[in-house]
C-alpha cells in the first residue's frame, strides 16, 4: 500500500473507533486524534491527545485504535501522547457537536470562556431550550460532563465540561 | 527474637535534579490525590462525593505523567509505579500541606483552594519551562487546575459567606492550615537551580500571583486572612508530618504485600 493509502486507511479505521464513554461520537469528532503520518523510516505514526489527564479511558481508547489499525493492515504503526498544545473543548468537530446534542449532552461552551473566575454562559436546556438554566455541580458521572438542570421544564441534563 | 537489626535503608532521591523536581511536582498531585480518594463515599452529597473524587483522578493523571518523566530522566528504570508504590517516607517530596487530614468537607475545600491557586500559579508559569516536557504537562494540567481552583473557591465563598457555623468552621480551619503555607513558596536550592536554568519560575513570583488569587477568594467569603507563623517542616525535602506515612500504608499495602501484583 503507498503511503498516501495507509494514511488514507488509518483515518477511515480511526473514523470509525466509537469514544467508550460516550459512543455517540467518534475519537475523530472528539477532537483527540491529531496525526497520522508515515515517518521517514516507514513506521505510520499515530498521535493521540487525552481529554482529561486522570481519564480512566485514555489507556482502554489507545487498545481500540491498536486494534482497529491492525484490522486495517496499516502495519507498522507506533502510537504517541500528545500533551501540548493541550486538548480543548473547542476541538469536537461541527459533526461531533451535533451528534453530543442529539445524544442529550449539551455541547461545551467556546472555551475562551472560562477562567477560574467566570462562570461560562448559561447553557440552553437540550429538552426545552429554555436559557433559564444553572449549573448543578461542576463535575458528572465521567471527567468530561457536568450536571445542570432546567429551571423552566425542570430537566437534569449533562453538559461537556468546558476546558 | 534473634538480635539481628533491620538497617533502615537511607532515603535514595534520583541524582539528577531535573528528575528530584518533576518528582516534587508530581509527589504533591500523588499524595493530593490520595487524600481527596478518602472522600469517595463518604461526601456530604453525592454530587460533592463526585466532584471531589474527579478533582483526585485529574490530580492522579498529572502525578503519573510527572513520575514517569522523573523516572525517565533518572534513567534507573524505576517506573511511575516502583516510584508511587515503593518509595518511603523520606524519600516523597510533597509539600507538608497536601497530607493533612481530609477534616471536614470544609477543611478540604480550605486545604484545596489553598493548594489549586498554588498549583495554578505554577504551572501557568511552568507552561514555559525550558524543559519541554515539563512545559506540556503544565500545558495540559492548568486547564484542569483552573477548573479545580472554580469548584473549590465557589465552595469556600459559599461556606465562608454562608452561616455563622459555616463560616466560624472554615475560618478555623484556616487558621490551622494557614501555618503549611510557607512551605510552598520556601525556596531551597532545588528551587534555586531550576529557576537559574529557566525550568521553574522564582517561587517570590509564584507567591505574588497565589496572594492575589487568594486574597480575592478570601474577601469574597468574608474570611480573615491570618497572619504568617514560623514552620519546621519541610515535606518538600523529604521531612513529613506524622500523617504522611498513614498515607502511604494504605496507598501502597498491596504492592508491599503482593510484590509485583498486577490485574
Amino acid at each position: 500500500m503507498s503511503a498516501e493509502g495507509r494514511v488514507a486507511a488509518a483515518w477511515n479505521a480511526l473514523a470509525e473507533v466509537e469514544d467508550p464513554e460516550i459512543p455517540a461520537l467518534t475519537i475523530v469528532e472528539l477532537g483527540i486524534v491529531r496525526f497520522a503520518e508515515v515517518r521517514p523510516d516507514g513506521v505510520l505514526g499515530v498521535g493521540l491527545s487525552p481529554t482529561y489527564t486522570g481519564c480512566p479511558a485514555t489507556e482502554y481508547i489507545e487498545t481500540l485504535v491498536r486494534g482497529a489499525l491492525d484490522a486495517a493492515d496499516v502495519s507498522p504503526f507506533a502510537l504517541t501522547r500528545v500533551l501540548d498544545p493541550a486538548w480543548s473543548s473547542d476541538w469536537i468537530t461541527e459533526e461531533g457537536r451535533r451528534k453530543l446534542a442529539a445524544y442529550g449532552i449539551v455541547p461545551p461552551p467556546p472555551a475562551a470562556s472560562s477562567g477560574w473566575r467566570t462562570n461560562s454562559a448559561p447553557v440552553a436546556c437540550p429538552r426545552c431550550r429554555s436559557t433559564r438554566t444553572e449549573c448543578t455541580s461542576q463535575f458528572g458521572s465521567t471527567p468530561c460532563k457536568a450536571l445542570h438542570r432546567c429551571r423552566d421544564c425542570l430537566e437534569p441534563f449533562e453538559c461537556f465540561k468546558c476546558i | 527474637m534473634s538480635g539481628a537489626a533491620v538497617a533502615a535503608r537511607a532515603p535514595a532521591m534520583p541524582a539528577d535534579p531535573v528528575s528530584r523536581y518533576a518528582l516534587r511536582l508530581g509527589d504533591l498531585c500523588l499524595i493530593l490525590g490520595q487524600r481527596l480518594g478518602e472522600w469517595v463515599g463518604h461526601a456530604p452529597v453525592l454530587e460533592e462525593d463526585l466532584g471531589l473524587a474527579n478533582v483526585a483522578l485529574d490530580l492522579i493523571g498529572q502525578a503519573r505523567l510527572l513520575l514517569t518523566y522523573a523516572g525517565e530522566v533518572e534513567g534507573a528504570g524505576r517506573t511511575e509505579d516502583d516510584l508511587a508504590f515503593l518509595r518511603e517516607q523520606g524519600e516523597f517530596m510533597n509539600p507538608t500541606l497536601v497530607e493533612q487530614p481530609n477534616g471536614d468537607f470544609g477543611e478540604s475545600i480550605v486545604r484545596q483552594v489553598l493548594i489549586d491557586a498554588f498549583q495554578l500559579a505554577l504551572y501557568e508559569r511552568l507552561t514555559s519551562s525550558a524543559d519541554g516536557r515539563i512545559a506540556a504537562i503544565a500545558a495540559k494540567a492548568v486547564k484542569e487546575t483552573r477548573y479545580h481552583l472554580r469548584y473549590s473557591s465557589s465552595w469556600l465563598v459559599r461556606l465562608g459567606d454562608g452561616t455563622p457555623e459555616s463560616h466560624s468552621r472554615v475560618q478555623s480551619s484556616l487558621e490551622r492550615l494557614w501555618r503549611f503555607t510557607g512551605e510552598l513558596f520556601d525556596e531551597d536550592d532545588l528551587d534555586r537551580d531550576m529557576a537559574a536554568r529557566g525550568i521553574a519560575p522564582s517561587l517570590a513570583d509564584v507567591r505574588a500571583a497565589w496572594s492575589t488569587s487568594i486574597d480575592e477568594i478570601l474577601g469574597e467569603a468574608t474570611l480573615a486572612r491570618p497572619k504568617d507563623l514560623p514552620y519546621s517542616w519541610y515535606g518538600k525535602r523529604g521531612e513529613h508530618s506524622e500523617h504522611l506515612g498513614y498515607i502511604l500504608s494504605d496507598m501502597q499495602y498491596l504492592q508491599r504485600a503482593h510484590p509485583g501484583a498486577r490485574w
